[in-house]
């Protein structure tokens, strides 16, 4: 299995690699996954007053394809509103990275990532947790 | 200069010796007969050919020629061993005893037998890999036919109490096959010592080439015979049909020839070189050996590097060839289930790298890999958060995952 060029980019020059101040109440963190699956990544984003993402940063566990989707999402993240946001669709991760069949579940991690870290923003700011669909892997 | 990529992946597959191949050459194009065509000189060369081969494959693990069946690899040649042996031994019994850890081609094809109805007991290792005699012996039954145990582990490289089984099989009358895929070539084997009745060894594991392979069945105390999987022309004493593939065994026997002469002082360089790889990364933080340390083969070291997932770091170290017992890097997404039998837990079993030094292995390549491994993981660990985690003194265990 030859890995995308786009793919060993993200993982030699990864973006946005970091953390933020967990307990700032402008900061939600997502922890996805688990290592007895060998995929955990943690995304975390820092929202503006006016709702914008201004800043993202990721940490993962995982193969280059793991990295490589929550390298990529923390990279669409920044200066999207938490509605667009929610948007983000994990096919579109898969389409960018060309991630063959075997790997797509690494883009449903990243995409379950972003909701995690806004829930957790939204929590934290004494909004109801939406309801997401529960991604099937 | 080093030539990239370096490959460290012996255990898996090994580069002919140029000798090797420089001896099976004149076969494709000269000498191309075949050797079971007795009436003209191009099956007579071919014939000779194997003849002197086939001693060589024997002497390799102290057996006679005639106790060489040739087959097309190991995995052939273990299929044959338990399928021939259950059908050829019916009616003495139908247990089987073989251990958890056994290469596929042991373990598939015992799920094959118990759908014709054999009983087979699947033996647990301990931490380090290693199968108890104790164990063994309470296993075996009035209905015991065959015990089944890999001389050497192709992930760990850990060698089994080989000589005591055997022993202890030869006093209960129970037939003793070994899977010596990856010990032949590499430590001696001897099958009289070694109490062995059945044995099953390949070419490619020893610098020969792919697709030909030999089962040993005994002929002395007691004669062994096994059921033909392979029916036709009825080669190899019926045993076996099927054309023989004589230039495999020309390169098969000098690669056992080559082998028997250069074993002991090449095993004794290669301990060099894997312990000078083995230290220089073990001395990273929370980096573990897998397997036993000292009953293993000279060219082998799986290690995990904690925190760092298997496939993202050989992904780092490209000019490196080598293995690793991630999920990810399997097509069933499942961790290598001979670290999983080690008890270890899942993130040391996604972060193991198995090297397999070779002949060919140079000081300067593990120098390079040295360097290579090192970069590698510590960049992966700044990107890990699990790293992070650790560093701060959370308990990963403490925490609660979320549903994957």
């Amino acid at each position: 299995m030859a890995y995308s060029e786009k793919v060993i980019d993200h993982y030699t020059n990864p973006r946005n690699i970091g953390t933020l101040d967990k307990a700032s109440s402008q900061v939600g963190t997502g922890l996805v996954g688990a290592p007895e699956c060998g995929d955990v990544m943690r995304l975390q984003i820092q929202v503006g007053e006016n709702g914008i993402i201004e800043e993202a940063k990721f940490k993962t566990f995982g193969c280059g394809s793991a990295i490589a989707s929550s390298s990529l999402a923390t990279e669409w993240l920044k200066g999207k509103t938490i509605d667009q946001a929610l948007e983000i669709d994990n096919m579109e991760i898969v389409e960018e990275l060309a991630l063959p069949p075997v790997k797509i579940h690494c883009s449903v991690l990243a995409e379950d990532a972003i909701k995690a870290a806004i829930n957790d923003y939204r929590v934290k700011n004494g909004l109801e947790p939406l309801e997401l669909e529960k991604s099937h892997h | 200069m080093i030539k990239l990529p370096i490959y460290l992946d012996n255990n898996s597959t090994t580069k002919c010796d140029p000798r090797v191949f420089a001896e099976m050459t004149p076969f494709f194009l000269e000498d191309f007969g075949n050797a079971a065509s007795k009436s003209h000189a191009f099956g007579w060369k071919a014939e000779e050919a194997v003849d002197y081969a086939r001693e060589q494959i024997a002497k390799i693990i102290g057996a006679n020629s005639k106790e060489i069946i040739i087959t097309s690899g190991a995995t052939e040649s273990n299929n044959l061993a338990l399928k021939g042996v259950f059908e050829m031994y019916a009616a003495k019994g139908n247990h089987f005893i073989t251990v958890s850890t056994e290469h596929k081609a042991i373990l598939d094809a015992c799920k094959h037998l118990e759908k014709l109805g054999a009983e087979v007991t699947y033996l647990p290792v301990g931490e380090d890999g290693m199968i108890q005699v104790s164990q063994i012996k309470e296993a075996i039954k009035p209905n015991t036919v065959l015990v089944s145990v890999m001389y050497a582990n192709n992930e760990l490289g850990v060698i089994q109490p080989v000589r005591e089984i055997g022993a202890l099989c030869k006093e209960h009358g129970v037939l003793f096959h070994t899977d010596a895929t990856q010990a032949v070539g590499k430590i001696p084997v001897d099958v009289l010592a070694d109490h062995i009745d059945l044995l099953s060894f390949t070419a490619h594991k020893m610098y020969g080439p792919k697709g030909v392979g030999a089962l040993y069945v005994r002929r002395k105390n007691p004669r062994v015979k096994v059921t033909a999987q392979m029916d036709g022309g009825g080669h190899e004493r019926g045993m076996r049909s099927g054309t023989l593939n004589v230039t495999g065994i020309v390169g098969f026997g000098k690669a056992c020839e080559i082998a028997m002469q250069e074993m002991e002082s090449e095993g004794a360089r290669l301990r060099i070189l894997r312990d000078k790889l083995e230290n220089a990364l073990l001395q990273m933080e929370e980096a573990y050996l897998n397997g036993h340390k000292e009953h293993r083969l000279p060219n082998t070291t799986n290690i995990s590097f904690k925190y760092v997932e298997g496939e993202g770091l050989m992904m780092g170290i490209k000019d490196v060839a080598v293995s690793s017992g991630s999920a990810c890097t399997s097509a069933s997404l499942e961790p290598s289930y001979v670290l999983k039998n080690l008890g270890l837990d899942d993130e040391l079993a996604h972060s193991s790298i198995r090297f397999g030094l070779s002949r060919f292995t140079t000081e300067e390549e593990i120098d390079f890999t040295i360097q290579c491994v090192t970069n590698a993981v510590n960049k992966l660990r700044d990107m890990s958060p699990l790293w992070e985690m650790f560093k701060e003194g959370i308990d990963l265990k403490s925490i609660e995952w979320s549903e994957h």
